[in-house]
């Protein structure tokens, strides 16, 4: 999941980001000092969730949700609590934190975000892949193919491109390994090393370092490898 | 004011996150006289409006550095200029003396 941070306080801003740290699928892609620039920036880019300053000079929070034709979620922050209600009555405002933003508040926050997506999941990116429900859409040569969460093993970073090999057939499209872990379900998906993410489902069997899908044979990165085991249902 | 500046929230946001820390005080350092500068420029020319605006942005660094007392003064005082009253401007400006001497001796 990406996001823009935007908020006139450079301490604000600072604060923010160190809290999308703590979210470890959470990329705070750019920060923006006023409403204009982050307009710009939308026009040329598709944001998951946008972390907004509700008080700016001469151009409101609201103001500039009223700007968006297809508003990204919007988490409004601000140091005032009076705003609240009107802040709730656009769809797009998922939630509304009140500053100084504490981690655990800020947790709860991206959480509704992440529900709010499930329910309403956003439209086709003009990163590669888009997803929709249970199903991915990942375009190559300006066509979209729907792939099912549920059909593809496993995923290889390929420089500039990855490999996504499902059940029929191998797909290569032109986006990161990151972009697309922000687009799978977090309870089948698991990146095990830096450039493979593979379905957890689709495991056979693990051995040493090493996970074999299918008929592939994926290594596991000391680093990833506890979550993995985390993961297991050992007996 | 009874109440003293401190980063408590500042640590417990960086967690052992030094990094952070030092760019926070670095940010702080340098916004803070900035926008106490600009709000004093608009007390002087009597702007009110213009003060408040200042006002609700410094509050929230008064929250940030631990001063909540000082936070709900501001509250009022911004309200206030609103309406075009300036009874807590002294009361506010003292805060303001008190983070500047303290934004003094901290180091990133």
């Amino acid at each position: 999941m990406n996001c823009i941070i935007i908020d006139d306080e450079a301490t604000a801003r600072a604060i923010m980001v160190q809290l999308c740290g703590n979210i470890p699928d959470l990329d705070v892609i750019e920060e923006f000092s006023g409403a204009m620039e982050a307009i710009k920036f939308l026009n040329q880019h598709t944001v998951d969730v946008i972390f907004l300053d509700l008080h700016m000079p001469g151009f409101t929070g609201v103001d500039f949700v009223q700007t968006l034709k297809n508003p990204p979620k919007i988490v409004m922050t601000t140091s005032d609590t009076d705003f609240a209600v009107s802040a709730y009555e656009y769809e797009a405002i998922v939630d509304y934190l009140v500053k100084p933003i504490t981690l655990e508040r800020f947790e709860k926050s991206v959480q509704k975000v992440k529900n709010a997506m499930v329910r309403q999941p956003s439209s086709v990116s003009p990163s590669g892949a888009s997803q929709v429900g249970e199903d991915l859409y990942i375009n190559i040569d300006r066509r979209l193919i729907k792939l099912k969460f549920n059909d593809i093993q496993l995923i290889e970073a390929k420089g500039d491109y990855i490999d996504i090999k499902t059940e029929k057939e191998p797909y290569r499209v032109h986006t990161t390994l990151k972009k697309i872990k922000a687009k799978l379900p977090e309870e089948t998906f698991l990146q095990i090393h830096r450039s493979f993410i593979i379905n957890f489902t689709k495991i056979i069997d693990i051995e040493d370092n090493s996970v074999l899908i299918e008929k592939s044979v994926v290594p596991i990165s000391r680093s990833n490898r506890p979550e993995l085991m985390r993961r297991l249902n050992l007996l | 004011m009874q109440e003293r500046p401190n980063l408590d929230y500042v640590e417990e946001l960086a967690n052992g996150d030094e990094a952070f820390k030092a760019k926070f005080i670095a940010i702080i350092k340098e916004e803070f006289p900035l926008e106490v500068a600009e709000y004093l420029d608009n007390v002087e020319n009597k702007r009110p409006r213009a003060t408040s605006e200042n006002v609700h942005k410094l509050k929230h660094k008064f929250n940030i550095l631990g001063l909540h007392e000082g936070y709900r003064l501001a509250v009022r005082y911004e309200e206030d200029l609103r309406l075009g009253d300036t009874t807590l401007e002294g009361d506010f400006k003292a805060i303001l003396e008190t983070i500047s001497d303290y934004i003094k001796t901290i180091r990133p």
